[in-house]
């Protein structure tokens, strides 16, 4: 298996399976936040049942584990493609018609962090992080954290742009992924550029909900 | 009516592989727009060997787009503005009146420039000598026909064949990748029933040989598809990364 390391396309296999991994996270992340628009006590429940047991502890572990991957291979795959660009530069650019978002995938990932980072420091911390450590002001109910958290309309403009730039990136990453495990050709390239759009366009919509609701609900209060 | 005009051509130079480059602008004037953009560079030399100076040496050979010797990075694109040619077919008519032309070589780690605009691009025949044929036994010469291949594959066979090896996707791509060229050569054999005996072999060896001489990865920016003067597609890429990972999980 040395292969996967050692050639182009078995690092770009890496990625494309980590990045589906992380799409479906999301996906299961958009979902359960959700339930929070209809019903604390439900939202509260998952929140408990994803606390600091074995279960979500080992699904934090490997999502983590995840992440990494995806970063890292990111990373060096990156530099790799710098090195063989050359240090010469066109004087004139590069006036090719690609899409943004093909280009910046690495830059719009950067920014991804960054926010995630923030979401991290958020509610991450606040629950599973001060309950596994034994810390004060462990929160174990997340609707209060959501719901203080999005009455500051700063928060959700922070959001929204960091939910903007996960859309970028899954409009190239979703189809790409495809293109990379082999799963694509004339016939299935649109299909999976059409896919592409809505799967990205769903995760942001959903994801959007709870701190659009939650502003515009404190902004009545 | 005829297209006449006056131009500004800001061209790299540079003596050898080693040796600092730099750019020298020329003013040219009364090109027809009839011209192409190799004979202009042909009338320029003229001027600049007129002038008792070295003139700009750039690959060329056909003149017609089937060899895929010409090369040349115009305005930021590779084989210039218009869609679907190489250099030695494009026409002075798509440049305007008093425009400044920007001429540069091909830009990549794997393409090192040997002099002025022409760059090494042995690469990719290193690529094609790792995989790119079908080991044949040189018997007596079969009927044509022999051989039932369908008229979908026969033709994607010949659209893959259609790369003329110039190197433009590589001069594009942000990644200096030659994905698109070496899956449309390992495409035009897997096609085929005579190319699908070696195929893992095939795809295997030119993908090692591809990261082997310092290409970079494929992050599938589609610039590449745009700028090839063949319309290479890349469903070849698609089918090239298939071909590799079943080639590898078979093993």
């Amino acid at each position: 298996m040395y292969w996967l390391f050692n050639s182009s396309i078995g690092r770009k296999l890496i990625m494309s399976i980590s990045g589906i991994f992380l799409i479906l996270f999301l996906l299961f992340h958009a979902t359960m936040n959700l339930t929070l628009v209809f019903s604390t006590e439900a939202y509260d429940w998952i929140c408990e049942m994803l606390g600091a047991n074995w279960y979500a502890i080992a699904g934090t572990l490997v999502l983590a584990g995840g992440f990494v991957v995806h970063i890292a291979y990111a990373t060096w795959l990156t530099l790799q493609n710098q090195k063989a660009r050359g240090t010469a530069k066109y004087a004139s650019a590069n006036q090719t018609k690609t899409e943004w978002a093909a280009k910046n995938m690495y830059v719009l990932g950067l920014i991804i962090v960054l926010g995630l980072l923030i979401h991290l420091w958020n509610f991450w911390y606040n629950m599973q992080f001060k309950e596994l450590l034994h810390l004060k002001g462990a929160v174990s109910a997340g609707s209060g954290l959501v719901i203080d958290l999005f009455s500051q309309p700063i928060y959700s403009l922070i959001y929204l742009l960091w939910l903007a730039a996960i859309w970028f990136h899954l409009t190239h990453g979703v189809w790409s992924a495809f293109q990379t495990l082999g799963w694509n050709g004339r016939t299935w390239y649109p299909r999976l550029k059409f896919i592409s759009n809505v799967v990205a366009t769903i995760i942001m919509v959903a994801f959007a909900v709870v701190p659009v609701f939650f502003t515009i609900k404190s902004l009545f209060n | 009516m005829e297209k006449i005009i006056n131009i500004t051509v800001k061209v790299w130079r540079q003596k050898g592989p080693k040796a600092k480059g730099g750019f020298e602008s020329h003013k040219l004037n009364g090109i027809s727009g009839d011209t192409s953009f190799l004979e202009m560079l042909d009338i320029l030399n003229e001027q600049i060997v007129s002038e008792g100076k070295e003139p700009i040496a750039f690959d060329n050979d056909c003149r017609e787009g089937i060899c895929g010797m010409c090369s040349l990075y115009v305005n930021g694109h590779p084989h210039g503005p218009d869609n679907l040619i190489t250099t030695c077919q494009l026409h002075m008519r798509h440049f305007k009146d008093g425009e400044t032309i920007t001429v540069e070589p091909w830009r990549s780690a794997a393409f090192p420039v040997i002099r002025d605009l022409m760059v090494d691009r042995q690469a990719f025949d290193k690529i094609i000598q790792a995989g790119g044929y079908t080991s044949v036994n040189t018997g007596g010469v079969p009927d044509a026909n022999a051989i039932p291949i369908s008229k979908i594959d026969a033709d994607e066979a010949m659209d893959s064949a259609s790369c003329i090896g110039c190197g433009a996707c590589v001069a594009t791509c942000k990644n200096g990748s030659a994905m698109l060229f070496v899956s449309a050569k390992v495409s035009q054999l897997a096609l085929l029933p005579q190319g699908k005996i070696e195929a893992k072999a095939r795809a295997k060896a030119m993908v090692a040989k591809m990261d082997e001489l310092g290409f970079g990865n494929c992050t599938n920016t589609r610039a590449c598809e745009m700028e090839c003067p063949k319309g290479v597609s890349i469903s070849n890429i698609a089918r090239l990364n298939r071909q590799f990972l079943t080639a590898k999980f078979s093993d």
